[in-house]
C-alpha cells in the first residue's frame, strides 16, 4: 500500500462527498470504496469427522492474508494439519488474524461411545457418570438397634433405586454392617440379614435376583469408630456398590 | 502375693457352691464345680531347681525353668502351693540332698516335693527332676525324669511345661496337664486381623496367617495339624484351612454366600459352620473335614457359632436370632431335637466343656437400647440348666474356650481398656491377662 495513492483517493472521496451533499440532500451517498487491504481467509476440516472413542482424526487448515493463526487458542502455522483423539464430540476453532481483520473457521468431530457388549444382561462398561449417578441415588439405608427390618425411608429409597437399577441394567453389591456392640460372629449373621432385607426390597421392585450380590461385614468395617449412638447409627447400615 | 492367692483359691474350693440363676424359673439353685474331680488337693512344695554347672547360660535358663514350672503347677488349679517362705534352708538338687522330714513337718507341711537341677553342657541344657511323696518315707519317689534340649530359653520353658504335665498327670486324677497346649486368637498387631498362636500361659506369641484382609474365628483341629478360620476374600467370607505342618493355607472348598465360624468335631472327622449359601441368611451346616458333603442342619435367621459336644459329637450348640435377640440353642448333630437353652438377654459364643456337661457362653442378661448391662462369661450345667456367673469384673467378656483339662477358660475382655485375652480357672479364680500388644480377640484353646 502506498501513501500517495491512498492520499489521493481520500481527497477525491471527500470532494465527491462535498459535491453530493451540497447538490442533493435527499439522495443516498454512494458506498465508500472497500479498503484496499484484503481480509484473511480461513479453512478448517476434519477427516474423518466422526470417530469412536479411542480413535483419532486429522484436522487440516489453510489461511490467507493472516499474520496470526491459532487453533483453539494455540498458535499454529498459517496452514498445516494435526492429529487429534477427542474423547467426546468436540468443535475445533481456527482463528486467522491479519491487518484486514479476523476470520474464523470451525470443524466438528463427533465421538461415539464404543459399541456395547452384545449380551443385553451383561454389564455395560460403566462410565464415571454411572458411578456418580449410582452414588447420588443409591444411598445407604439405616437400621434400628439389633434389627434387620427396613425403615419406611429405606423402603422408599429402595423402591426408587429398583427403578434405576432396572433401567440401567446395573449389578449391585449390598454390604450389611453393624455397630460395634454385640459379638463378632453374631454381627456377621445380623449384617447378612440386613443385606438380605434390602435385596428382597429390590427384588420386590422388579430387580432380578441375579444382579444382586450380598455380603456381610459384621462390625469389621465401621464407617465411624466412636462409642456413641450417633456413630453406632451410622454403622448400622446397608451400603451399596456398583459392580463393574 | 502367691500366699494371698493360694489362700483365696483354697477357700473358694472348700466352699465351692455358687448361687445360680435358672432362666426358666426364678428359683435359685446351686452348682458345684469340681475343679479337682473329687481328689484331695495335694500340698506341693516347689523349691527352685539347683544350678548344676558353671556355664554362664545356666543361671538364666534355671530362672526361666523355675518360673515356668511354678506357674504351670500353680495354674493347674489342683494343688495347694506351699509358699516359698516356709521352705527349709537347704535346697535339694538330688534325692540324696532331700531331707523328707524337713518338708513334711510344719511349717511347710508338704505332701509332695518336686526338686532337681539344671545344667548346661556343650550348648545343651540338661534337667533332672524328681517328684517325692515326703509322707511316705518307705517308697517316696513318684517320678524321676531327665531332659536334654538345645540351650535356649524357649527350651527351658518347654522342659518345664513337660515336667509340669508329668506331675499333673500323676497327681491330677488322671487328667493330663495343659502346659504344652496352645491358644489361637485374632490379633490386630500386624495391621489387619490375623490369626496368632501362643503358649497357654501367654508366652511365645507368633503370627500364623498372613491373609492381608480379615481373618476371624480360629479353630484348631483336634490333632493340632490344621487350623480352620473365617477369611474374607474379594468376594465373600470363606472357611479357610491353614496347615500347621506345611505353614501355609491349604485347599478347602469355597461355597456361595458368606461362610464363617467353623467348628471341629472332637474326632476330627466333621466341620460345622455358618453359611448363607442356601437362603442368603446364615444357617448351620455340617460337612466332612475335607469340606465335602456339606448339608444344612438349621433353618434360622442368623444362625452362627456352632460347637460340638466334644464328649459325644452327637450334639451341636449354636446361636440363633430366630426369636429376636441371639440365644443359645442345642440340637442333635442331624438337626433334630432343637432345644432353646437361654431365653432372655443377649446370649452368644457357646463353648462346650470337654466332659460334655457344661456350656460356657457370653451373656448380657438384660439387654436393650439404653441398657448397657455387663457382658460376662457364664457356665450352664446342661442337664439342670443351672447357671453360674464366671466373670464379674466389668467390661465386655466374650468368646470363652475351654482348656483341654476342662479346668480353665480363656476368653476375650476389654476390662483393661482394650480387647485382650484373659484366662481364668473354671471356679472363677486365678484370673490372668495373657496378651497386651494390639487388640486381641476370639481365643481358641487347643484340644490337647
Amino acid at each position: 500500500m502506498n501513501y500517495s495513492k491512498r492520499h489521493w483517493s481520500l481527497i477525491l472521496g471527500m470532494l465527491a462527498a462535498l459535491l453530493l451533499v451540497s447538490g442533493c440532500k435527499k439522495k443516498t451517498t454512494a458506498p465508500p470504496p472497500p479498503p484496499p487491504t484484503p481480509a484473511p481467509t480461513a479453512n478448517l476440516s476434519a477427516n474423518p469427522n466422526s470417530i469412536q472413542r479411542g480413535q483419532s482424526a486429522t484436522l487440516t487448515w489453510s489461511t490467507e492474508n493472516a499474520t496470526d493463526v491459532a487453533l483453539d487458542g494455540n498458535k499454529v502455522d498459517p496452514s498445516g494439519s494435526q492429529t487429534v483423539s477427542p474423547t467426546e464430540t468436540t468443535t475445533y476453532h481456527l482463528t486467522a488474524k491479519g491487518a484486514g481483520g479476523t476470520q474464523e473457521a470451525t470443524a466438528q468431530i463427533t465421538v461415539a461411545a464404543p459399541t456395547p457388549t452384545p449380551t443385553p444382561v451383561a454389564t455395560p462398561t460403566p462410565t464415571v457418570t454411572d458411578d456418580q449417578l449410582f452414588a447420588q441415588n443409591i444411598t445407604d439405608v439405616y437400621f434400628d438397634y439389633d434389627k434387620a427390618d427396613l425403615r419406611p425411608d429405606g423402603q422408599q429409597m429402595l423402591a426408587r433405586a429398583a427403578q434405576m437399577i432396572k433401567q440401567k441394567g446395573w449389578r449391585v453389591q449390598i454390604e450389611g454392617n453393624c455397630d460395634e456392640r454385640g459379638s463378632t460372629e453374631y454381627n456377621l449373621a445380623l449384617g447378612e440379614r440386613r443385606a438380605d432385607s434390602a435385596k428382597q426390597a429390590l427384588i420386590q421392585g422388579g430387580v432380578s435376583a441375579d444382579s444382586i450380590k450380598t455380603i456381610s461385614y459384621g462390625k469389621e468395617k465401621p464407617q465411624c469408630t466412636e462409642s456413641n449412638e450417633d456413630c453406632w447409627q451410622k454403622n448400622r447400615r446397608d451400603h451399596f456398590t456398583l459392580l463393574h | 502375693m502367691h500366699r494371698v492367692k493360694t489362700t483365696v483359691f483354697a477357700l473358694s474350693l472348700l466352699t465351692l457352691t455358687f448361687f445360680a440363676y435358672t432362666p426358666r424359673a426364678t428359683a435359685q439353685g446351686t452348682v458345684k464345680l469340681e475343679i479337682n474331680m473329687g481328689q484331695e488337693r495335694p500340698r506341693i512344695a516347689v523349691p527352685d531347681f539347683k544350678t548344676a554347672t558353671g556355664d554362664p547360660q545356666t543361671a538364666p535358663l534355671d530362672q526361666v525353668f523355675n518360673q515356668t514350672l511354678w506357674n504351670d503347677l500353680d495354674n493347674a488349679g489342683i494343688f495347694d502351693m506351699v509358699a516359698k517362705s516356709f521352705y527349709p534352708a537347704q535346697q535339694p538338687g538330688q534325692p540324696t540332698e532331700l531331707n523328707a522330714k524337713n518338708w513334711s513337718d510344719p511349717p511347710p507341711n508338704a505332701g509332695v516335693v518336686t526338686f532337681g537341677n539344671v545344667g548346661v553342657n556343650s550348648g545343651k541344657v540338661d534337667v533332672q527332676g524328681w517328684l517325692y511323696d515326703v509322707k511316705n518315707p518307705g517308697a517316696p519317689q513318684i517320678l524321676g525324669k531327665q531332659y536334654r534340649e538345645d540351650a535356649t530359653p524357649d527350651n527351658a520353658r518347654l522342659i518345664a511345661h513337660r515336667f509340669a504335665d508329668e506331675i499333673i498327670s500323676r497327681l491330677g486324677g488322671g487328667i493330663n496337664g495343659i502346659a504344652e497346649s496352645q491358644i489361637y486368637f485374632v490379633s490386630t498387631r500386624s495391621g489387619t486381623k490375623e490369626i496368632w498362636s501362643m503358649d497357654y500361659d501367654g508366652a511365645n506369641q507368633k503370627q500364623v496367617t498372613k491373609l492381608g484382609s480379615l481373618a476371624l474365628s480360629p479353630r484348631i483341629s483336634p490333632d493340632g495339624s490344621r487350623l480352620a478360620f473365617s477369611g474374607l476374600t474379594k468376594e465373600s467370607w470363606q472357611i479357610m484351612m491353614f496347615s500347621m505342618d506345611l505353614g501355609r493355607t491349604v485347599a478347602f472348598p469355597r461355597f456361595s454366600g458368606d461362610n464363617f465360624s467353623p467348628a471341629w468335631s472332637s474326632d476330627g472327622t466333621k466341620i460345622a459352620f455358618s453359611s448363607s449359601m442356601h437362603s442368603g441368611l446364615s444357617e448351620i451346616f455340617i460337612a466332612d473335614a475335607s469340606g465335602a458333603n456339606a448339608r444344612r442342619l438349621s433353618t434360622g435367621k442368623g444362625d452362627v457359632s456352632p460347637v460340638f459336644n466334644p464328649k459325644t459329637n452327637g450334639q451341636i450348640a449354636w446361636v440363633s436370632g430366630r426369636t429376636g435377640l441371639p440365644q443359645i440353642y442345642v440340637m442333635d448333630a442331624d438337626g433334630s431335637n432343637v432345644q432353646k437353652m437361654t431365653d432372655q438377654g443377649y446370649a452368644v459364643s457357646p463353648a462346650w466343656s470337654p466332659n460334655g456337661l457344661l456350656l460356657a457362653f457370653s451373656w448380657v442378661r438384660k439387654y436393650g437400647p439404653g441398657i448397657l448391662g455387663g457382658e460376662d462369661i457364664y457356665l450352664m450345667d446342661i442337664a439342670s440348666r443351672q447357671i453360674v456367673q464366671l466373670t464379674h469384673d466389668g467390661g465386655r467378656n466374650d468368646f470363652p474356650s475351654w482348656s483341654p483339662d476342662g479346668r480353665h477358660i480363656v476368653f476375650q475382655s476389654n476390662r483393661s481398656g482394650t480387647e485382650q485375652i484373659w484366662s481364668v480357672l473354671a471356679d472363677g479364680t486365678h484370673l490372668q491377662q495373657l496378651t497386651r500388644q494390639g487388640r486381641n480377640s476370639q481365643p481358641n484353646w487347643s484340644f490337647k
